[in-house]
């Protein structure tokens, strides 16, 4: 069936949307996280009323802004390349998938537009309330995009609260508050919206950092990092929380995704979780993907601990997945496939037999649609019917593996990092300490990593989805020319990196001005 | 309440706020029309510094509704959604390109170390403004002539055109409407001037950059409009679904909905008289009739592409292919629970009004670009 595709257009689709994902993801975190910030800065301004509050406030306001304007060109990018590149994907799930947009449209774009307007012109023009308030909305209408945009994306790795209609072939929500509140959509929003909290108090404590290694503006730089180092504290507990919970949440929903993030090949009862470790192939690389340990440090039993809360639960391993282990009641993906192909010979024949006018035949199969048990033993594997080989159905475990220990390896720096910021300038010894200043300064770049990492592990490892066991990368994509596909992610890799030139050199040249310096 | 609606009544619904989103973001493309007009209207640095700020507290406003137009037609009708994107896809990339430009152009155009220099931001802000208001026009114009694309029957649909949409351009009915677009977009840009800039060189070439810019606006207006009500349209049999050409459908639409036909003409006649009291008195309110008119004038526009049995998104390679309010939307659950969604809609206009009205009570003056504010 895969030659029915065409690859290289599949792949330029792929990269073109992970291009623009990954440049917009640079710019978002920073977003959500500044806000909130710069609101509480601004609250202990107009609480104590020391203007070096509303002097610190006014600086990383001016920062937020340089950062917002590029972010909001490459989120028009996002929303319209659902369309564009992925338009059978956007008819067959458009029905649950546009109204997450559309209500991200209506109630977080338009927040986050007006009081960002209030907020930046507003200084003199209301009251001081006033405009704290619309800093809070501000904070608050960029969460709120946050929320809807990754209910939608929770709902492709875990597709709920909806049924399919053969009539239309599509899938058409049927529980709305299903989709808003499934567990996976819960633990993706707070996940990632504490993890960029981090990303924004790792931001803003590097650069008062910088100043304070440069004996600039110490007063300016405390101030700054007692705000962030709490605020980044308490994130990055709240981080490792939901981080553990959505890891919970994959192995439950996503388990091949699971296997790869932890290079599992042989599933086992009270599975270690390896902390460090590094990957080589094996002499079964060409058909199970397989690779070997070169090294690795392990933790016992923690693996299945903190899968099934049980240190003696099995966690089924690659190898498990695709040939299937009856022990454990996982079937083999080549009987996946088997059903998948019956799910998908039915659809035609509804939509034969609707054709011919056969309205016995038809309703026979619409029941079928109909029927939960066979909607469990056959619908469930829809998107498995388009496959012939199992071994297309495996992830990248290296990519996997290395984005998902780099995340987490480096959660625990931030938090640390964070601990001793906030020790050393409470305790008023933060400037003598070059070294951890430096820490500080150059873990700004980790954190993007990390960030981007997560995205990574959450987005590559669900390969070859788009909607888990549903529909398959392959099938989502536009009819259109590769070459086109090809020359718009150049002109998009080009424009976007000239943007982020531009904008990292603005950046630059404010914060070398300082809170003191013009526009 | 909406649960007791049908499901036709849903997507009528729906197809009027569809509608609405896209006649006041035409409307907002004032900020689009001004951009062109940067070099024409300010003589010096300092005057275009005034028009882009006077712009600039209001781009991204039109943005979002360009954005909340994209949203609420992905869920209200996404079968349009993704047979217009992914089919016409050089056009709507240029639209997005012409928009990317214009987000950080704000921003980065007077910020010290800015790479490419305030030229270049100008000359991405005109880009915007030119093609952004002309593809656009052109695009929703095809809504009236149709385009070359096919939907099987999984619903999945294929442009069969060789140019990704951009063949649109060379019908010179979908040209007229863009060119109109263009000059509205112009015309109330100096109007939005005349109204909110403090400066009396602007206000003067304002003044008379209007008569220009009207003239052509109603010209191609005019065009597009006549040749709309006499060309054939895309009608379907209300029994059998099947789409069929009707000599004069777009008048016969008028003249079966007498409401549409009322509305549009009050429309037109708002436009003008906003240019018109604007050109031979002192008058600053212009902006708020030609406003007020636009809105309502596409909004009905739309409605005539829509409503009384028509295929909005006419298929000109199989005309059973094309789209309809009722082929083309959501189900009725999504429709129904959006459409509590849009009771909110009342609300988010009512804070933008009180935001705008609280920092907008002073017109816009070259003292305050010199103060310690936000300067774009
Ligand atoms: C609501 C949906 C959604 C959201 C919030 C994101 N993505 Fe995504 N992503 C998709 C929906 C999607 C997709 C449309 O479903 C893609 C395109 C092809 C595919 O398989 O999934 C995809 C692919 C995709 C890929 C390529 C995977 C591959 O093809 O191997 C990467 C690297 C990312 N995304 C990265 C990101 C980043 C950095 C995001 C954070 C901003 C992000 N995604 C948010
Ligand atoms: C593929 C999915 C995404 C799409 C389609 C998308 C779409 C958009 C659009 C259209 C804008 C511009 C809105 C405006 O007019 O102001 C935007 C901005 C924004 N988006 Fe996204 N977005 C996506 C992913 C995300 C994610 C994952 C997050 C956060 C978790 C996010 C958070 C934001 C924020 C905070 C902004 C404000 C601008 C900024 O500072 O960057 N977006 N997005
Ligand atoms: C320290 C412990 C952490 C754990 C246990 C953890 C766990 C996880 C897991 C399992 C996922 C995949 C969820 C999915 O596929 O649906 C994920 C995704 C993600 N992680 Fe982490 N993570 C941690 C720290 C961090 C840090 C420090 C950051 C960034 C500063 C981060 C940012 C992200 C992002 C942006 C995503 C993608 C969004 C999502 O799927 O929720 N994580 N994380």
């Amino acid at each position: 069936m895969n030659e029915l595709f065409d690859l290289s257009l599949i792949n330029w689709s792929r990269g073109q949307f992970a291009l623009t994902a990954m440049f917009h993801w640079i710019f978002v975190p920073l977003t959500l996280g500044i806000t909130f910030i710069v609101a509480i800065m601004e609250s202990i301004y107009l609480k104590t009323g020391n203007p070096e509050w509303k002097k610190v406030t006014k600086f990383w306001m001016k920062i937020f802004g340089i950062n917002f304007a590029i972010g909001v060109a490459t989120g028009i990018i996002l929303e319209f390349e659902f369309g564009t590149n992925w338009s059978h994907y956007s008819w067959f799930v458009g029905d649950i998938f546009g109204a997450p947009l559309a209500i991200e449209g209506i109630m977080a774009f338009f927040m986050e537009s007006t009081f960002i307007a209030v907020m930046f012109f507003g200084w003199n023009k209301v009251s001081p309330k006033f405009h704290l308030a619309s800093t809070w909305l501000t904070a608050i209408g960029a969460n709120l995009s946050a929320l809807w945009i990754l209910v939608a994306n929770a709902w492709m790795q875990n597709p709920v609260g909806m049924r399919f209609n053969p009539e239309s072939a599509r899938n058409e929500m049927v529980n709305f508050w299903e989709v808003l509140f499934s567990n996976t959509a819960i633990n993706k929003f707070l996940h990632t919206i504490s993890s960029a909290y981090i990303l924004a108090a790792i931001f803003v404590v590097g650069v008062s950092a910088w100043y304070l290694i440069k004996g600039r503006e110490v007063s300016f730089a405390k101030k700054s990092m007692i705000v962030a180092s709490i605020f980044g504290i308490i994130f990055s507990l709240n981080t490792v929380l939901t981080g553990d919970e959505s890891a919970r949440e994959v192995a439950r929903t996503q388990p091949m995704k699971f296997a790869a993030m932890e290079a599992l090949y042989d599933g086992t009862a009270n599975a270690p979780l390896v902390v460090i470790g590094g990957l080589t192939k094996s002499d079964d690389y060409d058909t199970h993907k397989r690779q070997d340990f070169l090294f690795k440090i392990e933790v016992p039993n923690l693996l299945s601990t903190m899968a099934f809360l049980d240190p003696n639960a099995f966690v089924p391993g690659i190898k498990d997945l695709i040939h299937g282990n009856p022990e454990q009641g996982i079937i083999s993906t080549d009987e996946k496939i088997q059903r998948g192909k019956v799910a998908i010979a039915e659809l035609s024949a509804y939509k034969s037999a609707k054709e011919a006018g056969d309205q016995v035949k038809s309703d026979s199969i619409l029941a079928k649609f109909n029927d939960p048990i066979w909607l469990k033993d056959y619908f469930k594997y829809f998107g498995y019917g388009y496959y012939d080989n199992p071994h297309d159905l495996i992830p990248s475990v290296p990519i996997s593996f290395y984005s998902f220990h780099l995340m987490v390896g480096l959660g625990f720096h931030f938090l640390a990092l964070l601990i001793v910021i906030f020790w050393l300038t409470w305790k008023g010894r933060i400037q003598n300490n070059k070294w951890v200043l430096y820490t500080a300064l150059f873990t700004i770049p980790l954190a993007y990593i990390a960030s981007q990492a997560g995205w990574i592990v959450a987005e590559m490892g669900r390969q070859p989805w788009v909607i888990q066991d549903l529909m398959p990368t392959l099938t989502a994509v536009s009819q259109i020319d590769a070459s086109s596909v090809q020359i718009t992610f150049w002109l998009f890799a080009i424009t976007f990196s000239a943007l982020l030139i531009a904008e990292l050199k603005i950046m630059f040249t404010q914060i070398k001005k300082g809170p003191e310096g013009g526009h | 309440m909406f649960e007791s609606l049908s499901l036709l009544a849903l997507q009528q619904y729906w197809w009027i706020i569809v509608s609405l989103l896209g006649a006041i973001l035409v409307f907002l493309m004032f900020v689009q029309g001004g951009q062109t007009l940067l070099y024409t209207l300010g003589k010096t640095e300092a005057e275009r510094t005034l028009l882009v700020n006077a712009l600039g507290r209001k781009w991204e406003f039109t943005f979002t509704t360009l954005v909340t137009f994209g949203g609420a037609f992905f869920a209200s009708f996404p079968l349009f959604y993704s047979t217009s994107f992914g089919g016409a896809y050089w056009v709507w990339m240029a639209i997005l390109f012409a928009f990317v430009i214009q987000a950080v152009s704000y921003e980065y155009r007077s910020k010290p170390n800015n790479l490419l220099g305030a030229k270049t931001y100008e000359v991405f802000l005109f880009l915007n403004g030119a093609l952004g208001t002309i593809l656009i026009g052109t695009a929703v114009a095809t809504f009236f002539t149709g385009s070359a694309f096919s939907v099987n029957e999984m619903n999945f649909s294929k442009w069969e055109g060789p140019a990704g949409g951009l063949e649109a351009a060379l019908n010179l009915h979908n040209v007229s409407l863009g060119l109109a677009v263009f000059f509205l977009a112009r015309v109330l840009a100096i109007l939005y001037f005349i109204n909110h800039v403090d400066h009396d060189d602007i206000l003067k070439r304002s003044r008379k950059q209007l008569i220009y810019n009207a003239i052509l606006f109603v010209a191609f207006f005019l065009i597009f409009l006549i040749w709309l009500l006499f060309r054939d349209g895309f009608a379907v049999n209300p029994e059998t679904k099947e789409v069929f050409m009707e000599p004069y459908k777009y008048l016969h639409n008028l003249l079966d909905m007498p409401v549409v036909l009322v509305l549009l003409l009050a429309g037109v006649l708002s436009v003008l008289w906003g240019i018109f009291t604007s050109i031979i008195s002192d008058s600053i309110k212009g902006i708020w009739f030609s406003g007020a008119g636009t809105v309502v004038v596409v909004l009905m526009l739309f409605l005539m592409a829509g409503f009384n049995h028509t295929a909005f998104y006419p298929s000109t390679f199989n005309l059973q292919d094309s789209l309809t309010i009722e082929n083309a939307s959501s189900s009725k659950f999504t429709l129904t629970a959006m459409s509590y969604v849009s009771l909110m809609v009342p609300f988010v206009l009512a804070y933008i009004w009180y935001a705008w009205k609280s920092i907008n009570n002073k017109k816009i003056s070259l003292s305050e670009m010199e103060s310690d504010e936000h300067v774009y």
